[in-house]
């Protein structure tokens, strides 16, 4: 695996998103940038899924439950050949197939609708007992953040996964310590969120989010135990790879300017 | 009600391998038979009914024919917007079955009392809502929802109700089913308000006021041709659930009489009151305190059949 390419494939791809945050006039920016180096080493290295096999039953599901992220997704897909680069400079418009929030089969590759939080680790549970019900193997990765983990239906999900031994199931959640209006650590009291997912029962790992190096490793290592579903804890920064926006909770929010747009080009160190 | 959707289920289960069940942690022995013939297709979801809701969402995604089962609000309101989100939203076909329609479990509480139900699912887009009035009705439209293709909501009694029917009737969804002609009032009842619909008939024939009774299974979609058919028969229309006369049966055909300028229909709405009823008791009790029973709607038909008569004497 080459890593300088994944980061070089990170970096375009964030700011992709950031272009689209700007023309779209969309938040959530920060919420974006933390997941983009997992979504991008997912599609690179670990989900079995390309344009090609999009409608197969044996594809792997990729269900971006934080769907207010949902920029780093449309920007991934794109860039692996799902629907036209071209699409992404319609993000937000309107009548536009790629929105604010992805709509069911919005477009090729988005799996669900998300927007509201906690329900995508529940479908795809469905969906991973479905492959055992329908003897189709197949694996099920579920993006989720931090501050979704308030919500109560997360730990329905969380339960009720081990008991049915779905090794075909990988939680990940962007730990980015942020969420809508504040700290997550002061609003909920999330830690010691590994150790609470073990104690569900789940295989669980703890990663530095923004590393390839330990993402690539991490998912080399799924499953470990047959019969656990894995949950990946991963520590990010809100903001990631932009120093102006990087753990600050502003960027929730705010829309960048033509002039931060610039500046963030350059820092990602591609020429303009 | 309870039995007969476990038997029909098993049936149809066996003859369709994508039929999966899902239980909130209810229907203690109601399942052994189908846990025992389909092991992998049967899931105590636990006191979980969000995750529930979204699994059976995410199964019917990859082609599976999923049933999510128990007390109705647990399965309804307890998961509305999973409800919306997951399955309607996403127009897949998971069957909601929610035991325990209207007052079945009276004496539980208002926490197990389901007289919104409709109201909240039929505002959904993509959802169908089914009312079988009795058992035979339930096992039709039960075969009938595995022949659609969408999302469903189904709301059932417990045990023991009356059964009208004396076969399987070849209900189809959206259609309503013609019980008995009349021609002197109509009575369009739903779910399990029927046997007390037909109590209502037989009394009212002995006054020498004949009435047709049909059995409106369907809430949504609303049948509006036959409601357009009955408009050019019967001038005087009632309707019986046991739901609140908050957008219920009553309320759906009188949002259709409004937009389709009906005004020589005069429309009496029997159903629940909008509030928590206390003291509770029986579902006798509750009906007895609503008026829900047939002796008094009996009277409260003749007396206004007699004003209504009296005074178009009297112009």
């Amino acid at each position: 695996m080459n890593l300088e390419l994944l980061k070089k494939q990170a970096a375009e791809i964030r700011y992709k998103i950031i272009e689209m945050s700007r023309l779209g006039k969309a938040p959530h920016l920060g919420s974006s940038l933390s997941c983009t180096d997992l979504i991008v080493a997912a599609y690179a290295h670990f989900l079995r899924i390309s344009a090609a096999e999009v409608k197969s039953p044996h594809r792997d599901r990729f269900f971006l439950s934080k769907g207010h992220a949902i920029t780093t997704l449309y920007a991934v897909l794109a860039k692996q050949g799902f629907f036209s680069s071209e699409l992404l400079k319609t993000f937000n418009q309107n009548g536009s197939s790629l929105p604010e929030h992805p709509t069911p089969h919005c477009v090729p590759g988005v799996e669900i609708a998300t927007g509201s939080l906690g329900h995508g680790l529940s479908i795809g549970i469905g969906q991973a007992l479905a492959s055992k019900i329908q003897g189709i193997p197949y694996r099920v990765m579920v993006l989720m953040s931090d501050g979704e983990c308030n919500e109560g239906s997360v730990w329905e999900a969380a339960l009720f996964a081990p008991v049915h031994k779905l090794d075909n199931l990988i939680a990940i959640i962007d730990f980015n310590k942020w969420q809508a209006t504040g700290r997550s650590e002061e609003i909920m009291k999330l830690s010691p969120l590994k150790e609470k997912w073990e104690a569900f029962g789940w295989q669980t790992y703890e990663i530095n989010g923004n590393s390839f190096e330990e993402i690539l490793e991490v998912f080399a290592k799924i499953p470990q135990t047959p019969g656990k579903p894995t949950a990946i804890i991963a520590h990010t920064v809100k903001g990631k790879g932009i120093s102006f926006m990087e753990d600050d909770n502003h960027w929730h929010y705010r829309i960048p300017t033509d002039e931060e747009l610039a500046k963030a080009k350059q820092e990602l160190g591609l020429s303009s | 009600m309870r039995n007969a959707f476990a038997d029909e289920l098993l049936l149809l289960a066996a003859a369709d391998p994508r039929i999966v069940l899902l239980s909130g942690d209810i229907g203690n022995r109601l399942f052994d038979r189908f846990k025992a013939q389909f092991p992998n297709r049967f899931f105590n979801c636990g006191v979980a009914e969000a995750n529930m809701a979204s699994m059976a969402a995410g199964m019917a995604m990859c082609g599976l024919r999923p049933v999510t089962y128990t007390i109705t609000p647990f399965n309804t309101t307890r998961c509305l917007e999973q409800i919306r989100d997951d399955i309607c939203y996403h127009n897949v076909p998971v069957l909601v079955v929610g035991t325990g329609a209207g007052l079945s479990y009276a004496s539980l509480g208002c926490t197990h009392h389901s007289c919104e139900d409709i109201s909240f699912l039929r505002s959904i887009p993509n959802m169908t809502v089914l009312c079988p009035g009795d058992t035979w009705e339930l096992r039709s439209l039960l075969r009938c929802a595995f022949k659609a293709n969408g999302p469903a909501y189904m709301r059932i009694g417990k045990t023991g109700e009356p059964v009208v029917h004396a076969n399987l009737p070849p209900l189809e969804i959206g259609k309503g089913f013609t019980m008995r002609q009349g021609d002197g009032l109509c009575i369009l009842s739903t779910g399990n308000m029927l046997p007390t619909a037909i109590e209502v008939a037989n009394c009212l024939q002995l006054k020498q006021v004949s009435t047709e009774v049909i059995s409106f299974h369907t809430v949504k979609p609303l049948d509006t041709q036959l409601l357009t058919n009955l408009s050019r028969k019967f001038s005087y229309w009632v309707t019986l659930e046991e739901h609140s006369l908050i957008g219920g049966l009553g309320s759906s055909i009188a949002e259709w009489m409004i937009d389709q300028h009906i005004r020589h229909v005069r429309l009496k709405r029997f159903g629940t009151p909008d509030l928590f009823p206390h003291p509770i008791g029986s579902q006798k009790y509750l009906r007895n305190q609503y008026g829900l029973e047939a002796e008094p709607i009996v009277n409260q038909l003749l007396q206004e059949i007699s004003h209504a008569n009296t005074s178009s004497h009297s112009r």
